[in-house]
């Protein structure tokens, strides 16, 4: 047990110099799944045999100083919205319940060249439709800080699986907020970075101009650290973009001296739960403390992120699972008559209600009659609020506020049509809307000892800046 | 409306679904007509966050899947192919 309180830097350390052996590693988190699985559901799929038999592979390669990364031998939790080759995809759908990719994502392929191993799929909102994981077509993943309470979502089963202690580090993939939230409601850091920065190539999906895939781990060593894994250039995401400052260790460093950070006033409005205020205002002081500049200031065009986001993520779905059709992979009815109602039965049956709700909802943006009312408007609005966004830019090295309303709610207290669950997203949501890369991290706990988040949003490709104020935070945290 | 809806989504729903979806949609529709606090007639919508390009590459064949492997996972076939119901009369 006390091998799985390092964090996957440390781990990795130890590996390297022969302290610890990476079946070793893999055997720890391999027992701790088998000993608190069946109370926090974080895995859908859990591959022991392979991954011991790829431990001893990966040792193999460390001890002829094949593999010196890092990363070589840390166990991993994959989220199961994004290929392994080989290993079940479910997206947590009925849908996709026995798909297996013939091929790796990217970002998969990119870990193993690392030395990562593997140790299974995590669970998610169905499609990562949804906040909570209670969306998943198989069971509710449970928050290891307090069972009774949900881990968030979508990257749920990730975040979960990382503060249950079953790996080291996991993958998410985050399109409203869905590594950040979920990082904030278990304790942990989590990266969305820049859209275009890491490949989505092999990840199903689900909003295509706001999906990206990101690291959550322990501290945010770990999170830079597997980001430059991440990050490449991939001729098969035509998003992918060439850059030269995958340098994301580069900004672990304790200074933030003259760092301009923005406080927007918007943040701090009635939903917002006072002691989580409390504790973004104490980080604020900290930050100020090490010779951070903070200013004020009104950043109205936040209050219509999540209508935008709500319109052009639900026609982007309504598009993307258009391909779910029961003909080449994935369910397909037993009886149907014809091949319309081919398609028909199997994705009725296929699916699960919110994913229905959301295809339903983005037709109905995208029909000929409200297109120009609702789509191409929110279009439009996105455009305006890059605008202001950049204005933000043009002064402040990286915008501060909470990544959340509230600390982790219960089980079932946010399923259905509540304006909680429709606003929930309210922090998260402009980074995917414009593309900017925004990462949470702890930045205290509720009188209920529940965790806290801090979202930090940075300007495009300013991964490093924002990592660097996220480090010396962190670091001047540890030692109040 | 949701019929039609229904029919662009290539979903079919009971009746108790239909009111409850319905529900859904008119409580959006309520909440996207914050909106409309915006003029927004001269500004031209965006549907890429940065301006995009052809990516041309040389058309070199490349071995990609396994044909076995992905036929393993279909739900119907036959000597290679996906079987589908008629599609033509």
């Amino acid at each position: 047990m006390s091998l799985m309180n390092l964090t996957a830097v440390q781990l990795g350390k130890k590996i390297r110099e022969k302290e610890v052996s990476v079946v070793e590693a893999t055997e720890a988190a391999l027992s701790q799944i088998d000993l608190n699985d069946k109370k926090y559901n974080s895995f859908i799929t859990v591959d022991e045999e392979g991954a011991l038999e790829r431990a001893r592979k990966v040792q193999e390669d460390i001890d002829t100083g094949k593999l010196m990364s890092p990363l070589a031998g840390v166990p991993v939790g994959i989220k199961d919205n994004i290929c392994v080759k080989g290993m079940r995809n479910t997206c947590a759908s009925n849908m996709l319940r026995d798909f297996v990719p013939t091929y790796s994502a990217s970002v998969v392929s990119n870990l193993e060249s690392a030395g990562a191993v593997i140790i299974g799929k995590t669970n998610m909102d169905e499609f990562s439709i949804g906040s909570t994981t209670e969306t998943s077509a198989f069971f509710s993943t449970k928050n290891p800080l307090d069972t009774e309470r949900v881990p968030g979502g979508s990257s749920g089963g990730s975040c979960a699986a990382v503060a249950g202690k079953e790996c080291f580090y996991a993958l998410g993939s985050d399109t409203g907020g869905s590594i950040r939230q979920p990082s904030a409601f278990c304790g942990l850091t989590g990266i969305k970075p820049t859209y275009g920065r890491v490949s989505r190539y092999g990840l199903v999906a689900y909003a295509s101009s706001f999906d990206q895939i990101g690291p959550i781990g322990k501290d945010v060593t770990d999170c830079a650290t597997i980001l430059e894994v991440l990050a490449s250039y991939d001729e098969k995401d035509s998003f992918s973009m060439k850059r030269n400052d995958n340098h994301f260790t580069s900004g672990l460093v304790e200074d933030v001296k003259g760092f301009k950070v923005g406080l927007s006033k918007n943040f701090f409005n009635e939903a917002l739960d006072p002691e989580i205020k409390a504790s973004i205002l104490e980080a604020v002081e900290v930050l100020k403390d090490k010779g951070a500049l903070i200013e004020e200031f009104d950043f109205n065009i936040l209050e219509y992120g999540v209508p935008i986001y709500h319109i052009i993520s639900a026609a982007e779905v309504s598009s993307n699972l258009a391909r779910f059709d029961g003909v080449r992979y994935g369910y397909r009815a037993k009886d149907y008559d014809g091949y319309d109602d081919m398609y028909i039965k199997s994705r009725s049956a296929g699916f699960g209600m919110a994913v229905k709700k959301k295809i339903m909802l983005g037709n109905f943006v995208l029909s000929t009659e409200n297109y120009e009312e609702y789509y191409r408007k929110a279009l439009k609005l996105r455009r305006l609020m890059k605008e202001e966004f950049l204005k933000a830019f043009s002064r402040y090295d990286v915008i501060l506020g909470p990544t959340t309303f509230t600390t982790a709610p219960k089980l079932g207290e946010r399923s259905g049509n509540s304006n909680e669950q429709y606003m929930g997203d309210f922090y998260t949501i402009p980074a995917n809307l414009l593309g900017l890369p925004a990462m949470t991290l702890p930045c205290g706990k509720d009188s209920k000892g529940l965790p806290i988040g801090m979202q930090l949003i940075g300007n495009y490709f300013q991964e490093t800046t924002m990592i660097q104020t996220a480090y010396s935070y962190e670091q001047a945290r540890r030692k109040l | 409306m949701i019929n039609r809806l229904e029919v662009l989504s290539k979903l079919e729903f009971s009746e108790e679904e239909r009111e409850d979806i319905q529900i859904f949609l008119d409580d959006m529709v309520k909440k996207f007509d914050k909106l409309k606090e915006i003029d927004t007639e001269n500004i031209e919508p965006m549907s890429h966050l940065f301006p995009i390009n052809n990516i041309f590459r040389e058309d070199i064949v490349r071995n990609s899947n396994d044909k076995e492997a992905i036929f393993f996972q279909a739900p119907d076939k036959k000597n290679g192919y996906f079987r589908v119901p008629k599609t033509i009369d």
